[in-house]
Parts: C-alpha cells; sequence; structure tokens
C-alpha cells in the first residue's frame, strides 16, 4: 500500500567534533563555531521512511523541520535522498522553545499537512539530548507511538511491525497507523545523496531564500515549480503564539556550569579490586562521579 | 567522516581549469539537455557546479565507506561457488553506496540515464575512489567499458545496455587469453555465426579477467576461422542474463584483492557483435585500452596520493632521537619528492583526461553533424595529444605510484613492513599498476612514435611559450634547457637509424620528455595557486637531475655496447 510518511528533522550545531569554542563564555552553545547538521538520529529515521517508500510503491516522504532561514538546507539535503518534499517552519516567534513548544509547532504543521500515515523521527537530537519532541508530538495528536524503532518490518492492514532496541535486548511490537515512531541510532545509516536528484534540487529554495539568492536561476522556478520550498510561519499553521517560542516553554535554564576536562596523563590500572576501589575514591573526589 | 574531495584542494584546482569551459560547450551541445531533463545543467557555472555537488558525494562515500571497508576487502577478498563470484561483504557495501548515489555510468549520456560527465569529472571521481581503495576502483571503473559499447555499439544495443550500466549493474572486457597477453593478436577464443539461430556463440577460455562474473561483457573472440592475426577478430556483447560463460576459478593475488580476477570458461555463449566483423582489436580494443588506460593512471594517482599522506601522517608522529622523524633531512627529502610525484602525476592525469574530454566529444558531435573546418582541426590535435599523453602518462605515473608506495614503507620502517599500516596493502596494490592494460615497456613502445616524430616536443615548446610570473622564470628556463638536451638526445639516437639502438634507449627519450612535461604542467599549476610551487621546484630539481644521468649514459654508449646486453 502506498504510505504518506512525515519525517521530522532538526539542523542541529555539529557536537560531535567540537574544539575550544564550541562554547560561549557564558556556557551557551557557540553555534557560530559549529557547523550546522542533518540531526543522525534523524538521518536514521529518514532512511527507514526511504525503506518504506522502496517497499511500497507511491508512498510520499515529506521532511517538516523547525528552524532558522537556513534550516532549509534539511529539506534539499531530504531531496537530495530521496524525499518528495518538505516544509519549513520558521518565524522569530518559534524561537527559544524547548521541547513543548518545538512539539507545540510541529504538531500544529501537521495538522496543517492533514494527511499522514506515519511520523518518524530520530530518538533524540544531538544538541538536547532530551528525547522529548517526538514523543509529545504523539502524545499532542493523539497518536500511538514506537520509540527506540531499529528496524521496520513492513505496513500490512493498517498496522506496522518494528523491532525496538531496548536496553539489554529488543523487542518488536505491531501497532495500528497512523502512529509516531522515533527511530534509534542504531538502525542502518542513511543512504548517500544521489547524484542525478542533487542536480535536480540543488537550486531549490524557500520564498525567503528566494529573495535573498542572487538573481541567476530565478527563472527556474516557474518553470520548474519542484524548486519552490515552503516555509510556514505561525499564522500559516494557525498556532497560537503564546504557545511558541520562548513564552511556550515552561523550562527555564537556572544554571550552566562549564565543566573542563583536563586530561593530564593516562594512568594504567590493574584489574585488582584495590586499584579500582583508589579509582572509586579518586573519580569520587575531584567530583568526576557522584 | 572524511572528505576525499573536500580534503585535497588540488582536485579543485584541476577541475576549474580553463579549458573546461570549451569541454563543457562541445559535451552540453549548448545546455540542450536542460528543457528535457531535470538534473541538466543551465548554463556553464551550473555545470561546473553540479560537477562538483558530485565529487563531494563521491569524495565523502570514499572516505564514510570505501576507505574504512579496504583494510576488511583486502582480508576477504571475493570467493567462487558453482561458477559465479561472491564479492567481499565490504566490496557488497561499496557496490550498494555507489549504486544508490547514483554514480554508475556518469560519462553516459542522460537519454540513457547517465549523467553527461565530462572525461575530467569522470576520472577525478576514479582518482578520489583509487585512493580509498585501489581494488575497488576497478569494478567501479569498468564502467567505462560503456563508453566503448557507446562509441561502438548500434542504437539498439545502446537501449538495453547502457541503462542497465547506470542503474549498477557491472562490466568487464574480456581480452586476454592464456597465450594471449601482452599479445592480443594471438586470442582464440571461438565466434561462431548460427544462421539458425541468427546469433553468435562463444567458446574457449579467457584468462585474468576482471570482475569476470559481470553482469554484461565485452569480449574479444576470433570470428574468422582459419584467420591467424588481428584482422580476423571482432568484438563481442555477452549479457550474463543468457548464460554460457562459467567462472572456473579467481587468481590468488598479491595486491587489488577485492577486485576478482577470473578464468572464464565460454560453453555456447550465446553474444551478438558489436560494431563491425573483423575491427575488434584494430580499432574498438584500441579504444576500449585507451580509456582503460586513463582509468589506470587514476588509479596511480589515487595510490601516489594515499601512499604521500599515509608516510606524512607517520612521519609527523613517530619520534626517535628525541624528534619527529619528518624533522631529518633523509626523510623530508623523501617525503617532498612523494608528493611532487603525486601532484605531477595528478597534473598529468588531467591534461591527458582534457584532451580525452576534447576530442571525444567532438567525435561525438560528427555522429550528429558535419564538423566545420576548425573542429576538425581541433579534433585532429587534441585526439593526437592525448594519444600521445595517455602511455606516457600511465607509463610514468604508475611507476611513481609504485615508487610512491615504497617510499611510505621506507619511512614507516619496520612497522611499514608489518600488516598493521596501510602502506603495505598500497605497496600490493600498486605493483599492478604498471603491469596490467599494458606493461609500462609498451606504454614506452606506444610513446616512442610521439619521440621521433615530435608530438612531444611540440608540444613542449608550446607549453614553453607560454606566459609565466616573473618570479617562476628561473624555473622556465631550467625547463628549457632540459628541452634542449631532450632534442639533442632524440637527435644521437635516431641518427644512425638504428632500431635496436633506438628501442634500448626509448624509454631514457620517453623519461627525459616526461620529466619536462610533468615540470611544465607543475609549471602552469604554480602559475595559477601558489601551493603547487613547492611540488613545482622540487619536481623540477629531481626532473633536471634525472635528465642528466640520462644524458650522461646516452653519450657514453655506443651502439657496439648493445652487444653486452644481449642474453
Amino acid at each position: 500500500m502506498s504510505l504518506r510518511i512525515i519525517v521530522l528533522a532538526k539542523q542541529v550545531p555539529d557536537t560531535r567534533n567540537v574544539g575550544k569554542d564550541a562554547m560561549k563564555a557564558d556556557g551557551t552553545v557557540n553555534r557560530a563555531a559549529l557547523p550546522a547538521i542533518f540531526n543522525p538520529e534523524d538521518l536514521n529515521a529518514l532512511e527507514q521512511a526511504l525503506r518504506l517508500k522502496d517497499a511500497n510503491p507511491g508512498t510520499t516522504v515529506t521532511l517538516l523541520t523547525m528552524g532558522p532561514g537556513r534550516a532549509a538546507e534539511i529539506i534539499r539535503e531530504g531531496l537530495y535522498r530521496g524525499a518528495d518534499g518538505g516544509f519549513l517552519l520558521t518565524d522569530r516567534a518559534f524561537a527559544g522553545a524547548d521541547t513543548l513548544a518545538t512539539s507545540y509547532a510541529l504538531s500544529m504543521a501537521i495538522r496543517k499537512i492533514k494527511e499522514y500515515d506515519i511520523i518518524l523521527c530520530g530518538r533524540q537530537a544531538i544538541d538536547g539530548d532530551t528525547a522529548q519532541v517526538g514523543p509529545q508530538v504523539a502524545e499532542k495528536l493523539g497518536l500511538n507511538q514506537i520509540t527506540y524503532a531499529e528496524e521496520i518490518f513492513g505496513v500490512e492492514n493498517g498496522k506496522i511491525t518494528v523491532k525496538r532496541r531496548l536496553e539489554r535486548g529488543v523487542e518488536t511490537v505491531e501497532a495500528k497507523l497512523p502512529i509516531v515512531i522515533t527511530v534509534n541510532g542504531s538502525a542502518p545509516d542513511c543512504r548517500p545523496r544521489n547524484a542525478k536528484l542533487v542536480q535536480k534540487y540543488k537550486h531549490a529554495k524557500t520564498v525567503t531564500e528566494k529573495q535573498e539568492a542572487s538573481a541567476d536561476y530565478l527563472e527556474l522556478f516557474s518553470t520548474r515549480p519542484y524548486l519552490n520550498l515552503t516555509d510556514w510561519n505561525v499564522a500559516d499553521v494557525n498556532a497560537d503564539v503564546v504557545q511558541c517560542g520562548l513564552s511556550g516553554s515552561p523550562t527555564k535554564v537556572k544554571r550552566i556550569e562549564n565543566v573542563i576536562f583536563q586530561a593530564k596523563e593516562s594512568k594504567t590500572l590493574q584489574p585488582t579490586d584495590g586499584e579500582m576501589d583508589e579509582l572509586m575514591k579518586e573519580l569520587i573526589a575531584n567530583h568526576t562521579i557522584g | 567522516m572524511a572528505n576525499f574531495y573536500l580534503d585535497n584542494p588540488s582536485l579543485k584546482h584541476h577541475l576549474q581549469h580553463p579549458m573546461m569551459k570549451r569541454i563543457v560547450e562541445l559535451k552540453e551541445r549548448n545546455y540542450a539537455d536542460k528543457d528535457k531533463f531535470d538534473y541538466a545543467p543551465v548554463d556553464f557555472e551550473d555545470a561546473m557546479d553540479s560537477y562538483d555537488k558530485v565529487l563531494e558525494i563521491v569524495g565523502e562515500i570514499c572516505g564514510d565507506i570505501i576507505a574504512p571497508n579496504a583494510e576488511g576487502v583486502d582480508h576477504d577478498g571475493p570467493t567462487v561457488t558453482n561458477g559465479r563470484v561472491t564479492y567481499a561483504p565490504g566490496t557488497q557495501q561499496n557496490l550498494e553506496a555507489v549504486r544508490k548515489a547514483g554514480l554508475m555510468g556518469i560519462a553516459m549520456p542522460r537519454r540513457y540515464d547517465g549523467l553527461n560527465f565530462p572525461i575530467v569529472p569522470y576520472i577525478m571521481a576514479a582518482d578520489l575512489v583509487a585512493r580509498a581503495d585501489a581494488g575497488f576502483e576497478n569494478l567501479w571503473g569498468l564502467q567505462d567499458c560503456a563508453e566503448t559499447l557507446y562509441e561502438f555499439g548500434n542504437e539498439d544495443q545502446h537501449k538495453r545496455y547502457i541503462p542497465r550500466v547506470c542503474a549498477g549493474e557491472t562490466m568487464s572486457m574480456d581480452l586476454t587469453e592464456p597465450d594471449a597477453g601482452s599479445d592480443l593478436q594471438a586470442v582464440m577464443l571461438k565466434a561462431t555465426y548460427s544462421e539458425k539461430d541468427g546469433c553468435w556463440y562463444l567458446n574457449g577460455v579467457k584468462r585474468f579477467i576482471t570482475n569476470g562474473d559481470a553482469d554484461i561483457h565485452l569480449v574479444l573472440a576470433r570470428s574468422e576461422e582459419g584467420t591467424k592475426d588481428a584482422r580476423g577478430l571482432s568484438m563481442f556483447v555477452y549479457d550474463k542474463r543468457n548464460g554460457g560463460v562459467n567462472v572456473r576459478r579467481i587468481e590468488n593475488k598479491m595486491g587489488i584483492k577485492g577486485s576478482p580476477t577470473c578464468e572464464l570458461v565460454y560453453r555456447n555463449a550465446k553474444a551478438e557483435l558489436c560494431g563491425d566483423r573483423k575491427l575488434g582489436l584494430i580499432k574498438y580494443v584500441m579504444g576500449l585500452m585507451n580509456g582503460a588506460r586513463l582509468g589506470i593512471m587514476a588509479q596511480a594517482v589515487g595510490i601516489s596520493e594515499a601512499a604521500c599522506r599515509e608516510g606524512l601522517a607517520y612521519a609527523r608522529e613517530r619520534k626517535q632521537f628525541g624528534k619527529a622523524i619528518i624533522e631529518f633531512p633523509a626523510v623530508y627529502e623523501m617525503l617532498a619528492l612523494m608528493r611532487a610525484k603525486a601532484d605531477a602525476s595528478r597534473s598529468m592525469l588531467y591534461e591527458t583526461a582534457r584532451f580525452v574530454d576534447m576530442y571525444k566529444a567532438l567525435d561525438d558531435i560528427s555522429k550528429e553533424r558535419k564538423l566545420t573546418p576548425e573542429e576538425r582541426t581541433e579534433m585532429k590535435y587534441y585526439g593526437k595529444l592525448a594519444d600521445a599523453f595517455t602511455p606516457m602518462g600511465k607509463g610514468i605515473t604508475t611507476e611513481y605510484a609504485n615508487q610512491n608506495a615504497y617510499d611510505a614503507i621506507q619511512i614507516h620502517g619496520g612497522s611499514g613492513f608489518m600488516k598493521d599500516y596501510a602502506c603495505e596493502r598500497l605497496y600490493r596494490d600498486a605493483r599492478i599498476t604498471n603491469i596490467y592494460e599494458g606493461t609500462t615497456q609498451l606504454q614506452v613502445v606506444a610513446a616512442i612514435r610521439h619521440v621521433t616524430t615530435g608530438t612531444y616536443l611540440n608540444r613542449i615548446r608550446e607549453y614553453e611559450t607560454m606566459t609565466y610570473k616573473p618570479e617562476l622564470e628561473y624555473l622556465r628556463k631550467k625547463l628549457v634547457n632540459m628541452t634542449n638536451k631532450y632534442e639533442k638526445l632524440v637527435a644521437k639516437i635516431t641518427e644512425p637509424k638504428d632500431n635496436e639502438y633506438l628501442d634500448f634507449h626509448a624509454r631514457r627519450l620517453v623519461e627525459t620528455a616526461t620529466h619536462c612535461v610533468f615540470g611544465y604542467l607543475l609549471l602552469q599549476d604554480a602559475n595559477a595557486d601558489d601551493s603547487f610551487r613547492r611540488s613545482a621546484e622540487v619536481y623540477i630539481n629531481y626532473g633536471q637531475a634525472e635528465v642528466n644521468k640520462i644524458e650522461s649514459y646516452i653519450n657514453d654508449f655506443s651502439i657496439e655496447d648493445l652487444g653486452f646486453y644481449k642474453a
């Protein structure tokens, strides 16, 4: 059967290779110093969506992302790999959102998209590590949810069968559509960008980007309609502005501690109880643990 | 998270060469595809941007998938069961990635689902793949056979086969046999036409066939019964779907172990003729081999690059006598020369690729319309240069790949002799490059014509007259001096009109011409981009000394000395 899939994806600072200037003096992330990338587990989710598309002809994969104007790159990255389209939620009013405000905005956008069978997203984003947005979206939309998915076996008679990666093993579950599924990093890596699709979609732009772009390829937007990407603001998705962004975020950062690891020389320990005991005492004493 | 395209700025430099404007214009027929295909470029800048973006994908796959798999693939290798080959798991993963990324059929026209890229970006992808895993470059690079099928096959064959290659099916070129290696005229595989079935059947054995269990094969076979030379050979297409060819065994090789080298048995294998009868070797295989030689050149450049990087990384990190070994002159000299040879090889690769692009694009246009007299001259000019530069480049860059791999091990010392470091694999992989697709000795046979007829000298003199920055003038002077010596040496060797004497010194003459050509190419690179300055300096110093050595050898050699060398 053909499916309508929405993939929630986030543009995040690449926190995997952080240098000295990754944090600002006030303890917040220095986004300028870190390259903006497709959140890794969202790529795992996209791959699951594309596999469902491969197995179910007629399936469409739509990306939904929230962020500043440059987050349109997430939609293009999706198109380069085989997605069919995407929406960018972008508005100053969305800024400063915690997971509650984010899931509210995303759920409003999903209501606007209206028709869907499966919503896929990564388990969590590498900049916050909360793993809350997927489940919150499911709650807000009143949908079933499967978290920690590692493999989707297939869809039959309106039911989906999914393998979940748990702490001490795996579990295979079945649930009715429509559904929200969060995908674990242990799921297969996303396929590479495709040479033809990159050439097809490289000029794709949102309305905002078109206003900024040099006038070179503007005529293409009328002859190649698929190059027009949609961006939505608060009003476009009928959202209540108070529930968005900072005002909609009950999470307040109380204090940020800048922990600097000062590794000097490595130490080799013998696997004896005595040495382990010493190590524990040392780690507790210097507040590495506890 | 490595990207082999982005971490090597010299690639963009070569991609941006001024000649690309003309090449792309010819290849894109003034961008006529833009209204027919959603992925066709609308203008020159758009096309160049597409090459850049696609190479970025290739670089990412090389860095993240192919290179990390290389050690495992080298260890596992392919296996054969019941006449069929199974690739190593890493190879399967690599193939899956390049297929999904749409990187097969890069140079094929869009109407057959290709990307219609010129040879330059196509060969650049080969350069990247080879750096990641030289053995895998063979499987990926055999898509080149589609080029031959496109050039010499008919429209119907194009339609049936090329889209399959673009979708990721692999190819092989089945040329050599147990008694026909360098001497392909001796090919015996028998092709018989059956009036009853209206098709050809192949019977016999082929040996040393790279990727011999491919989906689509180009086969050289004897179609004219009773003949013994090249004129009795034709080229055929064998489709694995039809059956009839089994893999008897795969060779246990020293290097490029991931690439299956097969012995094939043909038993009434149904095949179709490609092109005209009797032109198999004299026309089509020659075309096929020239393309393949460019591919091997790219393979050599990739290996040279990898060897430089392995050597450099180790020399920086390894400390002896209280300091990093890169600080010792004996080591840094080696590294500088390795870099210079790799850079020179790469410049040669793209110079040759541009020549091939020019004449192939014009040749392709000539099938649609009559060329203008200017275009015909242009095609002839570049065709000749491609003909001259291919054997010189293949011959010498593969020798440099070997030398670089050798030196990379030397820098590693005892550790380099162990299986723990990549340099030992590079060393084994490099060893075939100056043997297959024609040994260096055979490249010299092809190149010597261009020594005696002056193709090289004319081109070198053209390089001489190009404009260079004043601060590079002294390097140009060194090259002029080397060229003058080359001219004198050629005169001296050809003067007695003794073929054996000429053959004896042929390699020395080709190498002398090579040092001049490589020197000028690096000088042009340095002229455009200062980061090449060091390699230009180091290479020209090296080339100059080599030319002096050759000059001394030849000048002290008398024709009677030949007798001492004979068996």
